[in-house]
């Protein structure tokens, strides 16, 4: 059976469990709900919980132990100098089978044969077993839960703290979420920091991440001095916060204090879709469009710009975040008291001097903080910068050369083959790394300047 | 104090300041003109890029939904397809289609007799001609040994030189297509053997190395699982997760963290999730790479803080009134939330859950992290088997050097485009219909 | 405090009964407001006003919350303008020049009559930048010792100069309740104005502050006219000369501080000045 189908066949145990519940208590009661505890739903309710979570439990458990059980018997059954490799190569050996059983590996070798029967066979037994028992568990706690149930049994408050619990765990996902990044990226970065020094990578010049594939290979040792990402991410940021931020910023202090009601309700949605556009398109539109443009262009001007530059990547993902900048900054233009723009006028300030004396000064904190997500979104943003920034790592800060950054490297270091021990795979992660710690301090320090500038108008 | 000095000496200066005031104005003046100018053209400037990359990518990709066909006679020659006389279905799956193509190909150019040129001549049709054919065929049995018309699918060039987007006036060595195979296409197009017809092909399979057989089913089908799974997954937990912290956490530092680690993990770049899902789901828990499940689970990590914060919004935007009156008559604390507070937030966590969708369904970073960019050409038909998501289709295709495919990753986009301006529109008009002003 | 719909209109008064009692003109007229209505969209908040401002005296507008005396006022110096859907017509006159007229700019009327509000609103600068805000702005001062000069005679015109000034570059939402007002009282006469319109400028401090307020004011108009409005008629009956009572945006009665506070002619004003509504 397969599992979504024996989950489905869990569900429906319990739909029959809550009537199961529900009938019993009705019996109890007499006629009488009064005589109740609670009513009959919720005695409906706790049947069927304790119908599903013990089994769910179960399959959870069968989950996280089915594949090394299983492979580890399968190793078993493989002759003795299969079973003495080392852990490496026993993965891909165990691999082999696999796919031979999937079909996709071709023809099966010989001497795996009998493994992969075996495999086949205990797959089969595993999956068999699983139902029986999850479904006897399920009828179990049914019956059990029946069985508890009294006139004064208190279903309703054990409905709710199971409900109470299940919220709680939900909310929890969130700092598992983030417990998970921690330490997946840690993890890795530690075995690559092993491998490389840490000095070497923050403060190397030369990063050339082509590893020979098998040890024998001569090929260039690699090298890790992710400087050039670090500048390169820099200048890409840079350039698109140079374009954002005085067009997002003018925008929404003309949709906030000049612009018309109708205006501003048609100009400030049309606005936002440029946030909602999928980074996936611009990337198109930067390689397909802008950075061909900006290579002509500068060929007109005697420029030699190259067909992979800064200025393209930069440009276009400065259009990508001005909505991020304008809604934001629109957002703290309009939590300025109108006392403060009342001030200024009954001075004598025309709108322009209130504005940029009174209005952005008070603004300003918000407005910083605004800046600062729209700087971490930049520096995270991936497909702009794979599909229309270069490999080639540059130290430069020449906007018309082809740089590379972070993300892109760990794209590419991470598409394609992988060997999950290589340098060249860790390295993603440390750069991985990097690239969390940098923009959760971003993030942080806006956050924290936001609320604080919030709690001062409110 | 001497007052009558002062007095004199504020009211000349009352003179003076008007005089001073009107001497400032038409600078003052022409520099509030000129900052609203600013502001309009930074306006303008937005919707303008927003025009020229919708103009763009709509410019380039309606042409991807038409494809050139070219109507071939074909003779279903029994001595070819079923020369053993076996006369069964099987025959018809295994039969020699490219041998029937050539020789309708030849009997349209008789002159060409030249092995290389013959070849040519051949590659004028699309190499997935031949399973039209047989598809044709298994569906007409009846034309066995028969002659008929049919509208096969033209190689991408071809179809590029009829759309107009193969410039004929560069050098001959610079072109993908001849001078000789240009005049076979014109006189082909002169007999009116080549139409532009619907490109049914793009919607209905999956990818392909040839841009005229490639489509977008496998790519939207393994988005349709991927977003299947978040939604299931992120639903749920997001409005419990909102439901706790708004209703029942108590306020202490845990909650403060949880409060902050949320937002954080809203900014958190999305790459970073898929380097999680990478180490945690696939590495792990073994779960299988390239597949709709992995990716689902990524993207619901990536969406929850969306779901939980405008759940959290829509659930603040519920009065205290409501939850004392059902308080006050006796309701636990759990049947005032599930029976009055939630129905009334309802809507607003719903708007906050489709946007959270909608950029779930455009995300293709974290994905490119567990491997949904392989090159898959089966429509994926569950959720552990390897496929991509349309997005990633797009980057997949942007990266292709065939001129054919760039009309086909616009078209991509535009149909990608439709999906979130319809995802959003019924956010807005769900936002609108239910919004409620307490 | 109650909604102007709660405001009883005695039976024995129809609307037409609702005309301004008194003597509305004075003889040396500043400000001279004829036939003034004022809409927000559909509401029509102020209707058919007719008022004059004298040189140098204090004039109370003093009436039930919600009676358009905030709008009256701001009408003076064209404050409405901002608000969106806000229509004034009628004529007002500023020493005899009509300011809604056609080429006249908001600015150098709004430095001609400034204004102060009900809730002290310095900006989120130093005390010195406050009060140097408007001179420099207008170019008052050709150069930073003049600016200094101005920015000192303006707070201590406003009677704060001893207080905070070893504090000049702290900042001015640093101060109480009453030396912010004040300060906002500097930096409205820092600019020169010849009519300073205050409104409700006491409603937000405690009664030292608004004596300190109320002296300030009766210094202030030696050499400014003022407009005040205010909801304490002891307040009124200390600082103004004249008083007009508003009432559903009408003006009803007009005259001698004194006489209104003693012996209104108005039922109307006889009922709010004995405290049965307001
Ligand atoms: N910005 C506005 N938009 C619409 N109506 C307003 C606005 N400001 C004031 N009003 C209305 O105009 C009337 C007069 O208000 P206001 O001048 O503030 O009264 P007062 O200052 O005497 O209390 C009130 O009924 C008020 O509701
Ligand atoms: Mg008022």
């Amino acid at each position: 059976m397969q599992k979504s189908t024996l989950l489905l066949l869990l569900l429906l145990i319990s739909v029959y469990a809550f009537h199961v519940g529900q009938k019993r208590s009705q019996e109890i009661a007499q006629g009488k709900i009064k005589n109740l505890h609670s009513l009959p739903k919720y005695y409906g309710y706790y049947t069927a919980l304790w119908a599903f979570l013990p089994a769910l439990l179960l399959l959870f458990i069968w989950l996280g132990f089915e594949s090394p059980v299983i492979n580890h018997s399968v190793i078993e059954t493989l002759p003795e100098e299969s079973r003495s490799l080392s852990n490496d190569l026993k993965g891909l050996l165990i691999n082999d089978i696999h796919n031979s059983l999937s079909g996709s590996a071709g023809e099966t070798k010989p001497e795996l044969k009998a493994a992969v029967e075996y495999l086949r066979d205990l797959k089969i037994w595993s999956n068999w077993l699983l139902s029986f028992l999850a479904v006897s568990f399920a009828f179990m706690g049914m019956y059990f839960a029946r069985s508890r149930i009294r006139q004064g049994h208190r279903a309703r408050n054990q409905v709710e703290k199971t409900v109470m619990w299940f919220l709680l765990g939900s909310s929890l996902i969130a700092i598992l979420t983030t417990v998970g990044i921690v330490l997946s990226v840690l993890f890795e970065s530690i075995r690559f920091f092993g491998k490389i020094p840490l000095s070497e990578f923050l403060f190397g010049l030369q990063w050339s991440p082509q590893i020979a594939m098998r040890s024998d290979q001569v090929a260039s040792a690699g090298a890790f001095g992710a400087v050039p990402l670090f500048t390169g991410t820099l200048l890409i940021s840079s350039i698109a916060l140079i374009v954002a931020v005085p067009i997002g910023l003018m925008s929404a202090i003309y949709l906030a204090e000049y612009a018309s009601l109708g205006f501003r309700s048609v100009a400030k949605p049309l606005l936002e879709i440029l946030a909602g556009i999928p980074t996936v398109v611009y990337g198109f539109f930067a390689a397909l469009t802008v950075a061909p443009f900006i290579r002509g262009l500068g060929a007109d001007f005697g420029l030699d710009v190259s067909s992979e530059s800064a200025l393209a990547a930069g440009l276009v993902m400065g259009i990508m975040i001005i909505p991020f900048v304008s809604s934001l900054s629109d957002d703290f233009i309009n939590a300025v008291p109108q006392s403060l723009r009342d001030g200024a006028y009954a001075l004598g300030a025309t709108q322009s001097e209130t504005i940029r004396q009174v209005v952005i000064p008070a603004a300003l904190p918000g407005i910083v903080g605004g800046i600062l997500l729209a700087a971490s979104r930049a520096i995270g943003e991936t497909m702009i910068v794979v599909m229309a920034a270069g490999l080639a790592a540059n130290l430069t800060a020449n906007p018309l050369e082809a740089v590379t950054t972070v993300t892109t490297q760990i794209v590419t270091l991470l598409v394609g083959d992988q060997e999950f021990d290589s340098p060249k795979t860790l390295a993603a992660f440390a750069l991985g790394l990097v690239l969390f710690l940098a923009t959760l301090v971003l993030n942080i320090l806006a956050l924290h300047i936001v609320r604080k500038y919030r709690e001062q108008y409110e | 104090m001497s007052n009558q000095k002062e007095d004199s000496k504020y009211s000349n200066q009352g003179i003076r300041t008007h005089q001073l005031v009107k001497a400032g104005l038409p600078r003052r003046r022409a520099k509030e003109n000129r900052f609203k100018a600013y502001g309009l053209i930074c306006i303008v400037a937005g919707l303008g890029f927003l025009v020229i990359l919708f103009g763009n990518i709509i410019s380039h990709a309606w042409s991807a939904f038409e494809q050139t066909y070219i109507a071939l006679d074909v003779t279903f020659d029994e001595s070819i397809i079923d020369p053993e006389g076996r006369h069964d279905l099987e025959t018809l799956t295994t039969a020699d289609y490219p041998a029937l193509l050539k020789k309708s190909m030849s009997a349209l150019f008789p002159e060409v007799k030249e092995r290389q040129q013959k070849r040519s001549l051949n590659g004028i049709l699309s190499s997935g001609a031949p399973y039209e054919l047989q598809r044709f065929l298994q569906q007409h049995p009846a034309l066995l040994g028969k002659t008929e018309r049919v509208w096969l699918p033209v190689d991408d060039d071809v179809d590029m030189l009829v759309k107009s987007q193969i410039d004929r006036t560069v050098g001959e060595a610079d072109r993908r297509l001849k001078d000789f195979q240009i005049a076979w296409i014109d006189k082909l197009i002169a007999d009116g053997r080549l139409e532009k017809r619907f490109n049914k092909q793009f919607f209905a399979s999956g990818d392909s190395r040839e841009p005229e057989l490639a489509g977008i089913r496998g790519a939207l089908m393994g988005s349709l699982f991927t977003l299947l799974v978040t939604a299931v997954l992120s639903l749920p937990v997001g409005v419990a997760s909102a439901i706790y912290l708004e209703e029942f956490a108590p306020s202490n530092r845990w909650t403060d963290i949880i409060e902050v680690n949320i937002n954080n993990l809203a900014a958190v770049p999305s790459i970073v999730f898929g380097l999680l899902g990478l180490a945690v789901f696939i590495n792990f828990f073994g779960l299988p790479r390239s597949s709709p499940l992995v990716g689902g689970l990524v993207l619901t990590l990536m969406t929850l803080p969306v779901i939980i914060i405008a759940g959290r919004s829509a659930l603040k935007s519920v009065p205290p009134s409501i939850r004392e009156a059902a308080l006050g008559i006796g309701a636990s604390q759990m049947q005032t939330v599930f029976h009055h507070v939630l129905p009334l937030a309802m809507p607003g966590m719903l708007t906050g859950a489709i946007i959270g969708m909608a950029r779930a369904l455009g995300e293709s970073a974290p994905l490119l992290m567990i491997g949904m960019v392989a090159f898959i050409v089966d429509v994926p038909g569950s959720l552990t088997e390897p496929s991509t998501v349309l997005p990633v289709q797009i980057y997949l295709w942007a990266d292709s050097s065939e001129r054919g495919f760039v009309e086909r990753t616009s078209a991509a986009i535009l149909v990608l485009l439709a999906f979130l301006i319809t995802m959003n529109g019924l956010a807005i008009y769900l936002r609108k219909r239910y919004e409620r002003r307490w | 405090m109650r909604q102007p719909e709660n405001i009883p209109i005695p039976a024995s008064f129809s609307r037409d009964q609702l005309q301004t009692v008194g003597d509305i003109f004075v003889e040396n007229p500043r400000i001279q407001c004829r036939n003034v209505d004022v809409y927000y969209g559909e509401k029509h908040a102020i209707q058919d006003v007719n008022l004059d401002v004298g040189r140098n005296e204090v004039i109370a507008l003093i009436g039930p919350s919600g009676c358009g005396k905030s709008t009256f006022l701001r009408c003076l110096n064209r404050m409405n303008d901002t608000i969106l859907g806000c229509r004034v017509n009628g004529e007002i006159k500023l020493d005899g020049l009509d300011i809604y007229a056609d080429g006249l700019d908001v600015v150098t009327l709004r430095a001609q009559v400034g204004m102060v509000f009900q809730k002290p609103n310095p900006f989120p600068k130093s005390i010195f930048e406050n009060v140097a805000y408007g001179p420099r702005i207008h170019g008052l001062a050709s150069d930073k010792f003049e600016l200094e000069e101005i920015v000192e005679k303006s707070l201590r015109r406003a009677g704060l100069w001893d207080e905070i000034k070893d504090y000049l570059r702290h900042p001015g939402t640093g101060l109480s309740g009453g030396q912010q007002q004040r300060l906002c009282i500097a930096r409205t006469i820092a600019v020169n104005p010849e009519v300073i319109l205050m409104d409700e400028p006491c409603s937000a401090l405690d009664p030292i502050a608004t004596a300190k307020i109320e002296q300030l004011i009766d210094d202030l108009r030696e050499d400014y006219t003022i407009a005040i409005v205010t909801h304490s008629m002891q307040q009124a009956a200390r600082v103004s000369q004249r008083t007009a009572y508003f009432h559903l945006g009408k003006v009803i009665e007009v005259g001698d501080t004194a006489l209104i506070f003693t012996n209104p002619r108005h039922q109307l004003t006889e009922d709010y000045i004995t405290g049965r509504f307001g």
